[in-house]
């Protein structure tokens, strides 16, 4: 698979990205200054990746949706192409309306950069459907603007369409307050959008899927993307 | 003509504003007991240049829309008026 990885000014994780799909996933991969107005047609994914695009000035995402290449991501998701948006990514794609709700402060106002636990919600998405059964993933979060917001109507709707990917969970896999970090809306760390191609997550699964690491539970997710990618090529 | 927008973003009623709370437990806890629902926004100005106020007018509540606020989490409201040198 072919996967572009956008990089604005302030973006910190895309050589992260690149490090995994390229290394450890064997992808090839291709890297779009935001100032780019197109990419090649063969690609497959592309990944808005972490970081603090413009400064996370005046909103996070808000001037980073206005950037030339934008206008071909957008293209590329509303004719069916894949989006994947992680942290800083997920961010862009809520304040562009790719996906749905917005990413608020922090409930307690800080930063929060530790290891959470997810357990995966919608199980046909492509980030979903390949994931291990009953087993909750390890991954690192690192943000201070993550907690996810709709209004209820939307995420009636989202629960309805399987555009939940993820919930924060205990390690035992327990979705409550308790384990929620950031206080999104019902746990939420993780969401697609109606037509499932277009995802974002505030969990950076690219932070946990070297074994130099310690954690690749984060690969997982990585994996069942390739694997839902590959099952549509074999059909078509 | 040339307008001078005083804008100010809020976040929506509905929401919590977690600065608001703690900028109000901060001022009861220093004795001002009187106040109440402290929410926190951001107020940006800017000069626009426009034919009528109207036009000026209809800019503004556009680029509020689009760029300086996000309708999911955020309301505006602003103030213009016009610069005369």
């Amino acid at each position: 698979m072919k996967f572009g990885v956008v990089v604005f000014p302030g973006s910190n994780c895309d050589q992260d990205t690149v490090y995994v799909l390229k290394e450890i996933l064997e992808q090839e991969v291709v890297t779009l200054w935001h100032k780019e107005t197109d990419f090649d047609e063969n690609v497959d994914v592309i990944i808005l990746p972490g970081g603090f695009s413009y400064g996370d000035y005046l909103r996070s995402g808000a001037l980073a949706k206005f950037s030339p290449i934008m206008n071909r991501v957008i293209e590329f998701a509303n004719n069916g192409g894949y989006v994947f948006g992680i942290c800083n990514g997920f961010q862009i794609l809520c304040e562009s309306g790719l996906l749905p709700g917005a990413l608020l402060h922090n409930i307690n106002q800080k930063f929060i950069c530790k290891n959470i636990y997810i357990t995966p919600d919608s199980k046909t998405s492509a980030l979903t459907k390949y994931l291990p059964r009953n087993r909750v993933l390890k991954i690192p979060i690192a943000h201070g603007e993550g907690r996810y917001y709709a209004d209820k109507d939307t995420i009636a709707q989202m629960r309805i369409n399987g555009q939940i990917l993820f919930r924060y969970c205990d390690e035992n896999g327990v979705v409550s307050e308790s384990a929620n970090p950031n206080g999104s809306v019902e746990n939420i760390a993780g969401v697609c959008n109606e037509r499932h191609n277009v995802f974002g997550m505030m969990p950076h699964p690219e932070r946990s899927s070297d074994d130099e690491l310690g954690n690749t539970d984060g690969r997982l997710i990585f994996e069942s993307l390739l694997s839902y990618l590959r099952d549509l090529s074999k059909k078509s | 003509m040339k307008f001078l927008a005083e804008i100010n973003v809020m976040p929506l009623k509905a929401l919590l504003d977690p600065q608001g709370k703690a900028v109000n437990a901060t001022l009861h806890g220093i004795g001002y007991n009187e106040v109440s629902n402290v929410r926190i926004g951001k107020h940006i100005n800017f000069e626009i240049d426009a034919p009528t106020r109207e036009t000026a007018i209809e800019k503004v509540t556009e680029i509020c829309s689009k760029v300086l606020s996000n309708p999911v989490m955020e309301g505006f409201d602003f103030k213009l008026t016009e610069i005369t040198d």
